[in-house]
């Protein structure tokens, strides 16, 4: 039973990819197909990116360990979607056009932070490997905390490119505060104890 | 008394077909021939003068008081109730007239107008406009030499306009033209598209339409056109002063703060089709440009 958990999370992961692979080929994507497939993927990053964060403070809760083994799955989708979510952009929707690209990222914030948040992806995609956390040791949990930037980035690129106050930009930002916040009561619980 | 140019039934298909047919004459009898060739005709998917469809047209739209999402107001608008309907026209004029609608499609002729819309998010589509120029309606009124611009107020009812209940914007919508800008001929009151009339979603019973600005300038569903001196602060303006300025004339040149306005993508081209490069006053500059000779556009955007 166990050996099927996490093929199982690969597979669910990879469904978003299906849905919007099947609508660019089935033509399901209304008037706007580039933003609707840049929507779409950069909405599942974020969501990635809770569920990633997730996987740690549902350990503490349910005392199960399983959820742990998700994370490198879930941690390699975000940066899956992210990567997706990039070339929309800047090959779907800018045909590689060098010029208004580089402009956007220097004069525009949220264009700006959404590509940092990318290139800090890099590094945590190359050392996902489990030789690479062998290798790296406790560095490699002090690297890895760059997701909770990462995640705070996403969201504010969310937040910013909004054009009045809206609710589900918020809302990402609202869980991955929560979930960032579960991680410092773990700490100071610890210091406590300890 | 002809008020549309194509009977209210003419369906859309025969409607473009007949356009193309148009344009196959002007462009002579070789690519009429090879605009016949199903399939061929291929080099037209580019061509920014084709009209949108009309389901595009009726169902993406950007009109916050049905609701933020490009399908809400079709989905939110269709009990909308648009009769009776009355237009004030007050402020600084000697006497202040009040109309209703039927008495505004009785006195002015609607005609076919043709315009691109150029969205301030970077998309545009080309609508088969049914109306009027919003001087006929203006010069009903004298105008005292205080009035220097021209303001518009939509309709405020919450009760039937769901988006109304938020705060998104400062409700009722504003917006405002100079009145040189709201006296030209380009600048239409729209009572109708693809000859039929003027759906829900898209401003009924009365909206007008400025093709060389941005979209959110044409202000919809329209009750009140007030005479003013000092120039109008827009519900854009309002939310954002650094994103949205009075003029907001299209202007490849000037970029809004989170889009690039250099170029644009057409609705309705599919997935694979390029962006197209954006024109100065959307491609009307030969009309404009005039309004605004001498004055730094940058600074005025």
């Amino acid at each position: 039973m166990k050996k099927y958990l996490k093929p199982g999370v690969f597979l669910l992961s990879s469904i978003p990819f299906l849905i919007i692979l099947y609508k660019i080929f089935l033509n399901k994507l209304g008037p706007e197909p580039v933003k609707e497939i840049t929507h779409f993927t950069g909405e599942w990053t974020l969501i990635f990116i809770c569920l990633t964060l997730s996987m740690s403070p549902l350990k503490r809760f349910t005392k199960l360990t399983v959820w742990i083994s998700f994370r490198r799955t879930l941690g390699l989708f975000v940066f899956f979607y992210a990567t997706l979510h990039l070339l929309t952009y800047v090959g779907l929707d800018y045909r590689f056009n060098w010029s208004p690209i580089i402009d956007d990222v220097l004069k525009k914030k949220y264009i700006f932070i959404g590509f940092a948040a990318w290139l800090l992806l890099l590094p945590l995609a190359a050392t996902s490997s489990k030789k690479m956390v062998r290798l790296l040791k406790n560095n490699w949990k002090k690297l890895h905390r760059l997701i909770y930037v990462i995640a705070i980035f996403g969201s504010l690129h969310y937040i910013w490119l909004s054009k009045t106050i809206f609710f589900r930009p918020l809302v990402y930002l609202i869980i991955i505060l929560v979930l960032l916040a579960l991680r410092i009561k773990i700490k100071n619980r610890n210091i406590n104890y300890g | 008394m002809k008020k549309f140019k194509y009977s209210e039934i003419t369906p859309e298909k025969i409607y473009k077909n007949r356009r193309s047919f148009i344009k196959s004459i002007g462009l002579g009898a070789s690519s009429l021939a090879i605009s016949t060739i199903p399939f061929a005709n291929k080099s037209f998917a580019n061509d920014r003068d084709k009209l949108t469809s009309y389901k595009d047209i009726t169902t993406y739209n950007n009109y916050y008081e049905f609701g933020t999402s490009k399908s809400d107001p079709y989905r939110n608008s269709q009990i909308f109730k648009t009769t009776p309907w009355e237009i004030s026209i007050e402020g600084e004029v000697e006497k202040p007239i009040k109309l209703s609608m039927e008495e505004i499609s009785e006195m002015f002729v609607s005609e076919e107008r043709i315009y691109r819309l150029r969205c301030v998010e970077g998309w545009s589509m080309v609508i088969p406009w049914m109306g009027f120029s919003l001087s006929e309606l203006l010069s009903k009124v004298n105008p005292t030499n205080k009035a220097k611009f021209v303001e518009f107020e939509s309709v405020y009812d919450p009760a039937q306009m769901k988006g109304q209940r938020y705060p998104v914007l400062n409700w009722p919508y504003n917006e405002g033209l100079r009145i040189d800008e709201a006296m030209h001929p380009l600048t239409t009151v729209v009572t109708g598209l693809y000859g039929k009339k003027l759906p829900n979603q898209n401003g009924a019973p009365f909206r007008i339409f400025i093709p060389w600005k941005y979209g959110f300038k044409s202000a919809k569903a329209i009750v009140k056109i007030k005479f003013v001196e000092n120039m109008p602060t827009s519900s854009w303006m309002w939310a954002s002063p650094r994103e949205y300025g009075f003029y907001s004339n299209v202007n490849p040149n000037v970029d809004h703060p989170r889009w690039s306005q250099a170029t644009e993508r057409i609705i309705g081209e599919g997935v694979w089709a390029p962006r197209v490069k954006t024109l100065m006053f959307n491609g009307y500059g030969d009309e404009v440009a005039g309004l605004y000779a001498g004055m730094d556009l940058k600074k005025y955007f």
